[in-house]
């Protein structure tokens, strides 16, 4: 086995890497933060690849609008509109089970899934649609010495990196996110200093779920677009989230990464295992290190 | 120095307030003026410290009238009366956040009105603060967190301060401090509400006392009637 074959496979294991940190960075930042676990983070990745793809080709044929919203714009148009809808369903639903026990939070969005899932399955092929609007600035492939890479893939590695590790500075290293993390520690006394917890709730939920529709818009590219392509995600998403410790930030991405990276590997050294080794270390850390590699005990 | 012809600060007429289905306030009535220093006195459960969590709006349930500033709060949203009244919250068990250091515990409270004092304001009035600003929260003594508890809300600009039990658990040298602390910022023209269960640290320091039973004001005191009522108030009290 070469080293040729090991790197580019590390590599392509790094592009996988990335949309598990981006999707568990998400889903840590509304647990650690809000204490919900939100099984509907999967189906908020669906939903900015689709509202991506409907910009990008629908919008004449379904609503008669002369617009076509392309990859650039998308960037900043998806997360805006999957932020608005994650803010909707906190503030009309979330918001009631808040005093209730966790798995009220999880039943409820796991019915979200399943209602985005049917609805787009309704109007979509489920093997899935591909994404025309990749630029024509991040075709073709790099030449990065030891193998040629996808660029859009590279452009993808480097964007999603650079959002990740700029939440975890903005939440570990700025005003605004001390604030968001005394209102976790203890929400009634940075009430009672002024600032507006409820309003930092329901703004850090819509920031998660535009993280993931952030996600599904460098995702629409690569992968086809089917109203499952968000179900198949969240589960391996959940186990690097408990990997990395719930609600650890910087676990979240780096344990995105790294098991991205692990499962890349296992391609090449076991391939039958590459798909069960992430659920093996999951395993692994509940027996010897049930808090997570990166979570505190409690 | 006792001003009651001046501006009542805090007035709290006919004040319930309940914890689920415990009723803990059962009219309590008090006026604060501008610049007083008062101290709420009484035996533990007497509800000291569940009228400051329902001038702040963090009890179950409150009715009758809280007016901060004039301002009727009673309906107001915790957020909101911070900024409305210009109040700033010391709670009993010091608050400090664990997750953030002593700088961050420091900026954390928003501006709530202009003529705070700076953080070389505070770490000149807290030395030790500034020895330990990048040490974390939870890595603090007791006196430390009181100190930083207190000091995190005079950056903000509130000039009424609710400050539960600050001595409490806390040694000698350090109620000494805060002694001087109190001083002081009754000399700046703070209005301080003091819950206090230390009658020997109250006692020098306020304008006026308050003896709490059962959710509401049995005995009132001047600073001067004192000695005059001193048996009374150790009935009440029971020392």
């Amino acid at each position: 086995m070469s080293i040729q074959v090991i790197m580019s496979q590390a590599l392509l294991g790094l592009n996988v890497g990335v949309f598990y940190a981006m999707l568990s960075l998400g889903l840590a930042v509304i647990f650690g933060l809000l204490n919900i676990i939100n099984f509907a983070h999967g189906a908020m990745y669906m939903l900015g690849a689709f509202v991506a793809l409907i910009g990008y080709s629908y919008l004449d044929q379904w609503f008669g609008i002369n617009l076509q919203i392309g990859f650039w714009a998308s960037l900043i148009v998806v997360p805006l509109v999957v932020g608005g809808l994650g803010i909707l369903i906190e503030r009309t639903m979330l918001k009631r089970l808040y005093q209730l026990d966790h798995i009220y939070g999880l039943l409820l969005t796991f019915g979200i899934t399943l209602i985005l899932q049917g609805l787009f399955a309704n109007f979509f092929n489920v093997s899935g649609t591909p994404y025309p609007g990749q630029p024509e600035s991040l075709s073709g492939v790099v030449n990065l010495g030891f193998m040629y890479f996808p660029t859009y893939r590279l452009f993808a590695i480097v964007f999603s990196l650079v959002v990740c590790f700029g939440t975890w500075y903005v939440i570990e290293h700025t005003k605004l996110g001390s604030r968001l993390r005394a209102g976790v520690e203890n929400p009634q006394l940075t009430q009672t200093f002024g600032l507006n917890v409820p309003l930092m709730v329901t703004l850090t939920f819509g920031f998660g779920a535009a993280l993931a529709g952030l996600a599904g818009v460098l995702a629409a590219p690569i992968y086809s677009v089917s109203p499952l392509m968000g179900a198949d995600l969240i589960i391996v998403v959940f186990a690097v989230v408990v990997i990395g410790g719930m609600g650890s930030i910087m676990g979240a991405i780096l344990s995105g990464l790294a098991l991205g990276l692990v499962e890349g590997l296992t391609k090449v050294i076991y391939p039958p295992a590459a798909s069960t080794v992430i659920f093996f270390l999951m395993v692994l850390v509940l027996l010897f290190r049930p808090a997570g590699l990166f979570g505190k005990e409690k | 120095m006792p001003n009651n012809q001046g501006k009542a600060l805090l007035q709290i007429e006919n004040l319930h307030a309940w914890y689920g289905e415990s009723h803990i306030l059962h009219g309590m009535e008090l006026t604060v003026h501008e610049g007083e220093v008062i101290t709420l006195l009484g035996r533990n459960g007497s509800g000291r410290t569940t009228t400051l969590k329902a001038i702040l709006g963090v009890v179950g349930r409150r009715t009758g009238s809280i007016k901060v500033r004039g301002v009727e709060v009673i309906n107001m949203a915790t957020h909101r009366i911070a900024h409305v009244g210009k109040l700033g919250y010391c709670p009993e068990e010091r608050g400090i956040f664990a997750s953030l250091n002593v700088e961050e515990n420091l900026e954390l409270p928003p501006t709530i009105a202009e003529g705070g004092m700076s953080t070389d304001d505070i770490y000149e009035m807290f030395p030790n603060l500034a020895e330990r600003r990048f040490s974390q929260g939870s890595k603090l003594s007791g006196g430390e967190q009181q100190m930083l508890a207190i000091a995190r809300i005079l950056r903000t600009g509130a000039t009424l301060l609710l400050l539960d039990e600050i001595t409490e658990g806390l040694a000698p040298v350090i109620l000494k401090s805060l002694d001087s602390v109190i001083r002081k910022l009754r000399e700046k023209g703070y209005t301080i509400v003091l819950v206090e269960q230390n009658f020997h640290f109250a006692a020098p320091l306020a304008d006026r006392h308050y003896v709490i039973e059962h959710g509401r004001v049995v005995l009132q005191i001047e600073a001067a009637e004192l000695a005059e009522k001193q048996e009374q108030l150790n009935r009440h009290l029971s020392v």
